[in-house]
């Protein structure tokens, strides 16, 4: 019987401890939010359409930009690969029953959906104007708005990441099939397991940051503002300790999905599997010492800022790494291109993008000029909707039959996946642009000569929620109507493809013993 | 302003420009490569084809070296070539003219050595080398000129600074680029560069305002800083005469330089850095001084001989 047919009731559901239906609450939830964030994006782009701000009132704009941040960030990219695909896959692929610790991963989402209500309850309140990097001291000392509602929010989510993390690394240590040994892990599993330790490690220290802005806040304990004797950049260092390695917990789990779905759909083992594995290990540590990166003129010191710089040119050496073995897996395979393919191939280009305009941003003297402007958006968009987004979707279609027990429409898929390309490029590569010429970010309005830039991004955006609402329609259909799906569809590699579609509740019908290294897959003509 | 192309008005925005395309040309030929590789082999290799697929490799150790030195050795290059030109913002220039800006939510106040005040607007008079020091009267805002690719955040609590020399006579885009509540789209104007005799001239006109230093002056009396600074004064206090740019030594042993920074913290925070041989007896003038005051101070201290 599959987990899907355990039970069929709402508490069935909202009492389970299965990894597998514990994925899926986390899918439902964390959609919801992505269209929450995607319909501030709408707003933000609309009114960009003409230079004078015109659409919505200043204070709106900066409320719009705050909420699609917060959301984006906090209640989608972080948890979307590792709580929805990682929570279903990391047991399957070590050949697990379930999770270590069951009830840990439900109190979770549990958490999760605390911290949500509480980002609903801020919209509700009227917003928040703070942008979602809450700097000092305007979010202590002038913002009006709802801000401790908001940082309550993300503070609690920050416990359902530790959580999530600490599950997936005493699966991947204690739970591993007989015979599957650490570099016969997935890369998958390697970069959810890389993603987990900075998930733990990291996260506290928002927690923390958030607990001082409350306290400054409430109680105008001088910690941040230097009228109470505190320091702004102090705030801006431990934000930023979190939150650029939270860049690497958005898109090493992309990495690994992408490291899944090329190798299947070009019939290769994946090239240089322990230079991938290690390059992972390697981002996740250098990711921790290039925060500065985000201060070049902030007022923070000139060799701090040379040291930081040097290192972040260190930490794009093993992304480059990455993207050379991918494209090098390619060579002799025997390539289809369904969607899930489409998917990972997009990723591999829009991450380039994404990695080499950090260069620019690497380069302190460069940086000076593009900081703050429209490239930065358009560099984190390309990593974090180019890489993350694209292999999130690229991942649910691989999975899909996995998770729903159907195919999805390959023909809608494939249209998606390439609407969804076309609509991001649009949207985001005009920013580059934007940003060289000097248009500043967060900003209501802007100098007329820069509008026709704006209005192809704009229309851009149109056309990527247009493809982002596809996928929820034919996928929706599917459940319903799809064909019912074999216990491995692409015939590829890998614990989870060793079981019916979709798994018993326990996974396994026997426990797996592994014999070999992943990805054994033959190039056929 | 042409739809394209940005204007480099500055030293800094050639030596910003340069650094920029070579980046674009490395990054670009190879972006195009890995482009035209994917496509290649997604053609070549397609199920179906002919191509030959004999003993496909699956791993390449002096590949996978060749791809991790070569773009070390790159970024080295690039990281020093950037770092050179970010010092060169930091720099100190002695034939450099301060101008002090201060942010405030939502404008850019600027005062001139002569005491020429302006708001939301700058001139400079062009191949004179700058030096813009920076402060805030509330949050943190950021200082941007699209056209000298220069950015400096002005930080609550303390000065910063960014020297450049305006290098074609024009009319600039001047930004706030951190955000900093509502109105901050509008925080900004212009930066006017002008020829030197026609800077000179706009100095001049309508500025009945005594020089900054003068200024300066008038407030180290009224504000009492006279009456323990003045030589003969019978407080024990140092004495200021030369002391901008000096160095000086403190009671715990340090000794640092006599920059704005010291200068304004030794007017808002005197016990941080007490010098040595004296008591910590100065009170504090958090509160009593706003910015546009501190810079008049630091001006006149700049002058006192």
């Amino acid at each position: 019987m599959s987990y899907l047919a355990e039970g069929f009731s709402l508490r069935s559901w909202l009492t389970t401890n299965d990894h597998k239906r514990i994925a899926v609450l986390y899918m439902v939830a964390i959609t919801a939010f992505f269209f929450v964030g995607g319909a501030a994006a709408t707003l933000i782009r609309l009114e960009l359409a003409t230079p004078a701000g015109d659409l919505v009132q200043p204070e709106t704009y900066n409320k719009l930009f705050t909420i699609h941040g917060v959301v984006m960030v906090w209640f989608f990219l972080i948890p979307s690969i590792p709580s929805v695909l990682g929570n279903f896959l990391v047991p399957l692929m070590v050949g697990a029953r379930d999770m270590a610790f069951p009830r840990l991963n439900l109190a979770s989402w549990y958490i999760y959906v605390l911290g949500g209500l509480f980002t609903v309850a801020t919209l509700i309140a009227g917003g928040v104007d703070t942008g979602w990097t809450f700097y000092t001291p305007y979010s202590t000392m002038f913002s009006n708005g709802n801000v401790l509602l908001a940082v309550a929010g993300v503070f609690i989510v920050g416990f359902s990441s530790i959580l999530t993390g600490l599950n997936i690394i005493v699966t991947v240590h204690r739970l591993r099939a007989p015979g599957l040994t650490w570099f016969r892990l997935p890369l998958f599993v390697w970069a959810n397991y890389a993603t987990s330790l900075i998930l733990i490690l990291a996260t506290p220290v928002l927690a923390m940051t958030l607990c001082l802005v409350a306290l400054e806040r409430v109680f105008h304990v001088g910690i941040f503002d230097p009228a109470l004797g505190g320091d702004p950049l102090l705030f801006q260092h431990l934000f930023w300790f979190y939150s650029h390695p939270a860049v690497y917990i958005m898109v090493l789990p992309a990495m690994g999905v992408a490291s899944e779905i090329i190798p299947c759909f070009a019939r290769r083992p994946v090239f240089g599997y322990r230079f991938m594995a290690y390059a992972i290990l390697a981002i996740a540590s250098i990711g921790f010492l290039v925060w500065g990166h985000h201060m070049f003129v902030s007022g923070q010191s000139l060799y701090a800022g040379l040291v930081f710089s040097m290192l972040s040119f260190l930490v794009a050496i093993p992304s480059a790494i990455k993207v050379f073995n991918w494209t090098a897996t390619l060579y002799k395979g025997s390539i289809t291109f369904a969607a899930p393919m489409l998917y990972a191939l997009g990723f591999v280009g829009l991450f380039t993008i994404g990695g080499m305009t950090g260069l620019f941003l690497a380069a302190t003297a460069v940086d000076v000029h593009l900081t703050d402007t429209y490239f930065v958006i358009a560099h984190f968009h390309y990593i974090m909707v180019g890489g993350s987004v694209m292999c999130y979707l690229g991942g649910i279609h691989f999975w899909w039959p996995k998770i729903s027990g159907r195919m999805y429409p390959e023909m809608w898929g494939r249209a998606a996946a390439l609407l969804i390309f076309f609509g991001f490029n649009l949207t985001f590569f005009p920013q580059y642009l934007l940003g060289w010429l000097g248009m500043p970010r967060r900003y209501h309005a802007y100098p007329p000569e820069l509008q026709l830039l704006n209005v192809f991004s704009s229309a851009g955006a149109v056309v990527l929620a247009l493809g982002y609402l596809l996928p929820l329609g034919y996928l929706g259909w599917s459940l319903l109507y799809g064909k019912k799906a074999p216990p491995n569809p692409w015939q590829a590699t890998g614990l989870e493809w060793q079981t019916a579609s979709p798994p018993p509740k326990h996974n396994f019908e026997h426990e797996p013993v592994v014999h070999q290294g992943p990805y054994a897959y033959d190039p056929v003509r | 302003m042409s739809f394209w192309t940005l204007p480099a008005a500055s030293d800094t925005a050639q030596r910003v420009d340069r650094l920029f395309f070579a980046l674009l040309g490395v990054t670009g030929t190879v972006t195009l490569a890995i482009f035209v590789l994917m496509i290649f082999f997604s053609i070549r290799y397609r199920r179906g084809s002919r191509a030959a697929r004999e003993r496909p490799p699956t791993s390449n150790r002096a590949l996978e070296l060749g791809w991790t030195l070569t773009p070390l050795a790159l970024f080295v290059g690039i990281f020093v070539w950037a770092a050179g030109v970010y010092g060169s913002f930091y720099k100190r220039d002695p034939a450099a003219a301060t101008v002090y800006v201060v942010g405030k939510q939502w404008m850019w106040k600027v005062e001139h050595a002569n005491g020429r005040r302006e708001i939301d607007e700058l001139h400079l008079p062009v191949g004179q080398p700058v030096r813009l020091v920076l402060a805030t009267e509330d949050v943190i805002h950021s200082f941007y000129v699209p056209a000298f690719r220069i950015k400096q955040d002005a930080v609550p609590g303390r000065y910063t600074a960014i020297s450049f020399t305006p290098t074609t006579v024009g009319e600039y885009r001047l930004h706030c680029a951190e955000y900093c509540g509502t109105d901050h789209a509008h925080m900004g104007g212009r930066v006017f560069v002008l020829p030197a005799p026609a800077f000179a001239r706009w100095l001049e006109e309508g500025n009945p305002a005594p020089s900054l230093a003068a200024q300066g002056f008038d407030l180290f009396r009224r504000k009492g800083c006279s009456g323990c600074h003045e030589p003969g004064s019978s407080v024990h206090a140092p004495d200021l005469k030369n002391i901008a740019g000096r160095i000086v030594h403190l009671a715990d042993g340090r000794a640092v330089l006599a920059d704005e920074a010291y200068l304004r913290d030794s007017m808002l925070v005197p016990k941080r850095d007490v010098v040595a041989g004296y008591e910590p007896i100065m009170p504090s003038f958090q509160g009593q001084l706003d910015e546009g005051e501190i810079a008049a101070l630091i001006a006149y201290l700049k002058e006192r001989r």
